[in-house]
């Protein structure tokens, strides 16, 4: 559907006229979508690989805690999800903002004279996307932590490791699984992020997500959003095929 | 435990997918009484009014609602829903009159149109209300704190201050902020030209560094909250605002800028016109109108409205425009094949 709509001329009032053109593809190489798409590619890069270094430590004290905690744990991980994501993101507008909790809270201890503006930066929009897609990482890491067998953790300490050296040498290499699943989880979807982006950036900075939100909806021209949609999966399919040739899939297999 | 977490990712998806609709379990048909189908903005809808029509007429009445006159265009034109009642804004009204979706209106079947405002009464898309009754109506100029801005805005001009860096907000809507641009240099807001159109993405280029944010939901909480002074905003949320906090004020530059209303209309694939220009008569009505007013605080296309209206709600700019500045308001007009200009240009805008 969506690739046939991709070669297709828009109506004037949206819709679709069935006039088969390239133009919609050859669109794509406008050096105004390469910046959007960059742009989008470094912060989805950024949110996956944080999400990874916040989410291991979470994940591995899940995986290793008895049963019980466990379940209070996941139960914790899975609560946020029980809101709507535009009412989370919403949240950190609430968070952010001038008269908002981080400033009043470092005013009060007096880290900070004048409010500082959180709220519509780069920062916040980072902040947002790994907030909204840490459990997406969180979840594959525990499954791929819970299989690594603790004797093997305690083999390496017998063998005079250090707690470093067993982290650096056994159990991360152990979870790539997770890391893969989880980087894939978290990586496909802030790439195409538009709430985000709009409530956190203050619609700032155009991204991939909201360009194609804006082609389907405000210029009302489905051929060329669906040729940017199709650019995108395009994209996202031949960074998979790269990453698993690489050394680093293989050695997963 | 992994079959315990995949049951818990199963839950997750079920619940992700499972947001986007929650009201098909409420619009089962009671075949005993006919249902109107009602379309319309998000802060529109007053159960308490739905309600009272409902008693008094034996019907139902099944209300959705859209955010966007683009959102309302794509689920009319798929067609998936048979709404009777819908509330385009001007410009979208006009297009969809245009490709046909509005029914022709019987007017001896809306006597309550006999008094509409008279400067609504003939507007351009539909000057004899054929398709369209006007409904709400606005303006769109600046939302301000004036404890902070302590002139009166009286141009545009001022959104380019830079003593307000990083304190101004402005619409997230390309025709609105193009419009603003283009009528500070002194050209209609409708313009198709693109040599026009590129004068007016530079100033604007220019003016963005000191844009904090381009929100068309948040800029009234920003003006509360101190975030921003200057906003580029609507009417009727800077009106809500001011009962939050009253050094926030409204003001409408002398260069003039966008005049809307949103329009009562019924499809033409409505299988229930007669109940549905009836619902239209009730809406606009002087009492239900007054409501809608007073809780929304939009002006009312109801001229008696007005004149009922507390004073301080009366003789609010937000809500009310002063009549000398109604002449120098443009309709937002639909710019047909420019619209890829708007697009591109907006699209630099927020690139840079």
């Amino acid at each position: 559907m969506v690739l046939g709509v991709s070669f297709a001329s828009r109506g004037l009032y949206g819709g679709v006229e069935w006039i088969a053109t390239i133009g919609n593809y050859s669109r794509l190489a406008d050096p105004l979508v390469g910046v959007i798409f960059l742009r989008s590619l470094i912060f989805a890069s950024m949110t996956t690989i944080v999400c990874a270094i916040v989410g291991f430590p979470l994940a591995y004290m899940v995986a290793r805690a008895s049963p019980r905690w466990q379940l209070i744990w996941l139960t914790l991980v899975m609560i946020p999800f029980w809101t709507n994501f535009l009412v989370r993101t919403y949240a950190w507008t609430v968070i952010l903002r001038v008269d908002g909790l981080v400033n009043t809270f470092l005013q009060s201890i007096g880290m900070q004279e004048e409010p500082i503006s959180l709220l519509f930066t780069d920062f916040a929009v980072a902040i947002g996307l790994m907030y909204g897609y840490l459990p997406f990482m969180v979840l594959p890491l525990i499954v791929a932590i819970e299989r690594i067998s603790p004797q093997l953790e305690e083999a390496a300490y017998d063998l005079y490791a250090s707690m470093g050296a067993t982290f650096r040498h056994v159990v991360v290499p152990l979870s790539k699984p997770g890391f893969i699943a989880g980087g894939i989880l978290v990586f496909i979807p802030s790439l195409g992020a538009f709430i985000t982006p709009y409530l956190l950036g203050g619609g700032q900075k155009m991204m991939i997500g909201t360009l194609i939100q804006q082609e389907f909806l405000v210029s009302r021209d489905w051929p060329f959003g669906s040729a940017l949609s199709l650019g995108l999966m395009g994209t996202v399919l031949i960074l998979w095929v790269l990453l698993s040739r690489s050394s680093f899939g293989k050695q997963v297999q | 435990m992994t079959i315990c977490l995949f049951l818990l990712f199963l839950g997750l998806g079920s619940l992700l997918g499972g947001c986007s609709d929650s009201s098909s379990s409420s619009q089962q048909e009671q075949a005993d009484r006919a249902t109107l189908y009602y379309f319309t903005w998000s802060d529109y809808v007053d159960q308490k009014i739905m309600a009272a029509f409902e008693a008094s007429r034996g019907v139902r009445v099944v209300v959705d609602t859209f955010s966007s006159n683009e959102e309302l265009l794509a689920k009319v034109q798929t067609g998936m829903i048979g709404y009777d009642v819908v509330v385009p804004s001007d410009f979208m009204a006009g297009i969809m009159g245009r490709l046909g979706l509005l029914a022709k209106l019987d007017l001896a079947k809306i006597p309550n149109v006999q008094d509409l405002e008279q400067h609504l009464a003939h507007l351009p898309f539909d000057p004899t209300q054929q398709f369209a009754i006007p409904y709400l109506w606005g303006t769109v100029g600046i939302g301000y704190n004036a404890d902070v801005v302590s002139e009166v805005p009286t141009s545009w001009a001022i959104l380019w201050d830079p003593r307000y860096s990083g304190r101004i907000s402005m619409l997230n809507d390309q025709r609105e902020v193009f419009g603003l641009a283009l009528r500070a240099l002194g050209h209609s807001l409708n313009s198709r030209n693109p040599e026009i159109i590129q004068q007016a993405k530079d100033r604007l280029i220019l003016q963005k560094p000191l844009v904090k944010a381009y929100t068309s939901e948040q800029f009234d909480q920003l003006l509360v909250s101190g975030e921003v002074v200057l906003a580029h905003a609507w009417g009727g949320p800077v009106a809500r605002a001011m009962r939050e906090d009253p050094s926030i004020r409204y003001a409408i530059p002398q260069e003039g800028g966008t005049i809307w209303t949103d329009c009562l209309t019924v499809l033409a694939s409505s299988q229930n016109k007669l109940l549905a220009m009836d619902f239209i008569n009730y809406l606009i009505s002087e009492q239900v109108a007054l409501q809608t007013s007073r809780r929304l605080l939009f002006a009312s296309a109801n001229r008696h409205v007005r004149n009922q209206l507390p004073p301080e709600i009366r003789n609010n700019i937000a809500v009310y425009p002063p009549d000398e500045i109604l002449s120098r308001m443009e309709w937002m007009e639909d710019v047909q094949e420019a619209i890829r200009v708007y697009d591109r240009a907006w699209t630099e805008l927020k690139v840079h």
